[in-house]
């Protein structure tokens, strides 16, 4: 079945470019603006969203996503008022839209009620940080059932074995994390990067998105050249927080976005050419 | 009892391995590890050395009969982990852990520390072995246990202060999961209760068995029977699942964690996940948690610093939901109480973590026959206390 994610990534293959996944934090600073946000980087070139929905005790992030959820709670935000957001986004764009949401949300919300709504809502797939393949097995069939990618992510420590593992449990695309850390944090050996996004392309033909330190348009350019996909997380939330007191924050982070992808698009044409 | 956890690490629905592909490879090898150590002659043997000559087991099973007289029904046993080295329990987990991280070859020792005990405890098997030594601990924590934490860098190692959240134990091991996760390579994480991924609820308890194992050798050799209850405090669960495992296949041995109850449990002030938390995953494990409808972990509060914590291990939650452990909780003030009482009728101050134990005997006890015998775990002593109730108490020292 091929779904929003599956045709981003087919179009930009035929037209020779990278896509570019854009991190936003719902409810960061509210969710009205989270709507502005997710359109505004649309416009300005972001391939796919992927939302993150806050959590008191984030163990996969830095700092600076940790206090984008202490932002994105004190305003309010639950993952019901995210996927209702969700569903009214949706009549206004169809970029793929994947959510970031840790185990808990989605076990305190009921696994089958959640995949339900999540699906109705137009979300498109999931990345649940703390949860490997091996113990999703309770959130397969409805999530299958409700048209939502399951997300798997590899790192640098991944063994062999759990490189074809984990390549043939993900949907949608492969989140490789570039980097032996959290998110944030700065990309050491981009060489590294290469190499590993190599040994995992062996093993499978679902495309490989990289992130954790992707943060300027250099970074972005570098790392298009040797994956599918690039995620930006914190740079991007970093923007927010910065711009957070102007009344056209979407439009500057918009104009932000707009230098990766003219970067991502650089390092494209440059490499056909 | 069917043997606990499966190849999974999973305690019937709990337990489990909720962590990021990161820590995969490090969870598996540890496990890998930890199954050839405990086949190993030479690793068994050198834990038995060190925990003999280094920590001073067996610790004794004492007859507190003072305290039996003055509550006027069981006969009162109390196992004293308070006379282990560094003062608690924490130390029988950190010296396997030590061990274990030599025969894997990883230099740097990262843990948390709640009320400083496990911190103790690590700083001082690390500095024994000459590894570096990082513990991470809450700033409110680092501001009760101030005497903990000068005693960790006494022993060599750094203490980094968490200000995030609230501030305590569940921040703090976020924290050093975070820490873990950047230095997976040339790090061992020793965590310290019976909490987070597998293995490390199955080998802590495993490491802290030997409190049960010396217990019903002890009370068989003193009283000729098995005891009719053992009590113990629930933080993470592991001095209580220590004094419990060698029993459960006892039926006739009644068992009872005692939680914190902080202000009382109307108050919302408190850390007794068996009354108001439900199932969840915190931080690798799937376990009873305090948390709201959205599944946000909720603050805690107790008095002891190494019961405020919104999880309980998850052999925990097993045995709770099989009614083979009965579970309860004692307030800020009665554990206070218990302080008291066993500090002046017994000449032994309590941690005050153990103070909760003390405080369930206190209500137990009366109820109970003359020739019943209660064992509660005395899990550490309350040195590190006295600061802290001196200051609720307005003693300027």
């Amino acid at each position: 079945m091929t779904g929003r994610i599956e045709s981003t990534f087919q179009r930009l293959r035929q037209a020779n470019k990278k896509a570019l996944i854009a991190y936003l934090m719902a409810g960061d600073p509210s969710l009205a603006e989270t709507e502005r946000l997710v359109l505004e980087i649309e416009q300005a070139g972001a391939d796919i969203i992927e939302l993150g929905v806050p959590f008191s005790d984030p163990i996969a992030d830095g700092p600076v996503i940790q206090l984008a959820a202490e932002r994105g709670l004190r305003s309010g935000t639950s993952l019901r008022k995210i996927l209702a957001m969700m569903k009214t986004l949706r009549s206004r764009t169809q970029v793929p839209i994947v959510l970031m949401v840790y185990y808990n949300s989605i076990h305190a919300m009921g696994i089958e009620t959640f995949c339900r709504t999540a699906g109705e809502a137009g979300v498109d797939g999931l990345i649940v940080p703390d949860m490997p393949p091996d113990e999703a097995g309770p959130l397969k069939g409805p999530a299958a059932a409700a048209g939502l990618r399951l997300i798997f992510l590899l790192a640098p420590t991944s063994t062999a074995e759990r490189r074809s593992y984990v390549a043939k449990e993900s949907q949608g695309f492969l989140y490789y994390v570039s980097l032996t850390g959290i998110t944030g944090a700065k990309i050491q050996n981009m060489a590294e990067v290469g190499k590993n996004v190599g040994k995992i392309k062996k093993v499978t033909t679902t495309p490989v998105a990289v992130g954790f330190g992707v943060s300027t348009p250099d970074d972005a350019a570098q790392v298009s050249a040797m994956a599918d996909g690039v995620i930006v997380g914190s740079a991007i939330v970093k923007q927010i927080a910065a711009h957070q007191q102007s009344s056209d924050m979407p439009k500057q982070v918009g104009r932000f976005v707009g230098t990766l992808k003219a970067a991502m698009d650089r390092a494209a044409h440059a490499s056909a050419g | 009892m069917k043997k606990v956890p499966d190849s999974h690490g999973r305690f019937g629905p709990y337990g489990g391995r909720y962590v990021p592909e990161t820590l995969m490879p490090a969870l598996l090898e540890l496990e890998q590890e930890y199954a050839a150590a405990r086949k190993d002659r030479v690793f068994r043997q050198e834990l038995a050395y060190y925990l003999k000559q280094y920590v001073g087991r067996p610790t004794s099973l004492y007859h507190a009969s003072r305290l039996t007289k003055k509550l006027g029904g069981a006969r009162i046993y109390l196992k004293r982990e308070d006379l282990c080295h560094t003062g608690a329990h924490k130390i029988n987990n950190a010296i396997g852990q030590v061990l274990l991280a030599r025969r894997m070859k990883k230099p740097r020792i990262i843990a948390e520390t709640g009320a400083g005990q496990h911190g103790v405890a690590t700083a001082t098997a690390a500095a024994m072995f000459g590894l570096e030594c990082e513990i991470y601990m809450g700033t409110e924590d680092m501001h009760r246990q101030a005497l903990n934490v000068f005693r960790m860098r006494l022993l060599g190692a750094k203490v980094t202060g968490v200000d995030a959240g609230s501030r305590t134990l569940k921040d703090a091991i976020s924290e050093a999961m975070r820490d873990w996760t950047t230095n997976v390579r040339t790090t061992h994480y020793i965590l310290g209760s019976v909490l987070g991924a597998h293995p490390y609820p199955m080998m802590i308890r495993d490491f802290q068995a030997i409190i049960g194992q010396e217990a019903r050798k002890q009370i068989l050799a003193a009283e000729g029977k098995l005891p009719d209850y053992l009590v113990a405090c629930v933080g993470g669960g592991s001095n209580s699942i220590g004094l419990f495992h060698a029993f459960l296949g006892d039926k006739k041995v009644k068992m009872i964690g005692v939680e914190a109850g902080g202000t009382g449990i109307e108050s919302g002030k408190h850390a007794a996940r068996f009354f108001g938390g439900k199932p969840g995953v915190l931080q690798g494990t799937m376990t009873y948690l305090l948390q709201d409808d959205d599944g946000q972990i909720n603050l805690t509060h107790s008095v002891s610093a190494g019961l405020d914590y919104a999880a309980v291990g998850p052999e925990h939650s097993l045995y709770h939901d099989l009614k083979r452990i009965q579970y309860s909780y004692a307030t800020d003030d009665e554990a206070l109480a218990a302080f008291d009482l066993l500090a002046t009728v017994e000449g032994i101050v309590p941690a005050l973590e153990s103070s909760h134990a003390i405080a369930e005997v206190v209500k137990l006890a009366p109820k109970l026959k003359k020739s019943s015998v209660i064992i509660a775990n005395l899990s550490g002593r309350g040195d590190k206390d006295v600061q802290q109730v001196a200051r609720m108490r307005g003693v300027t020292l």
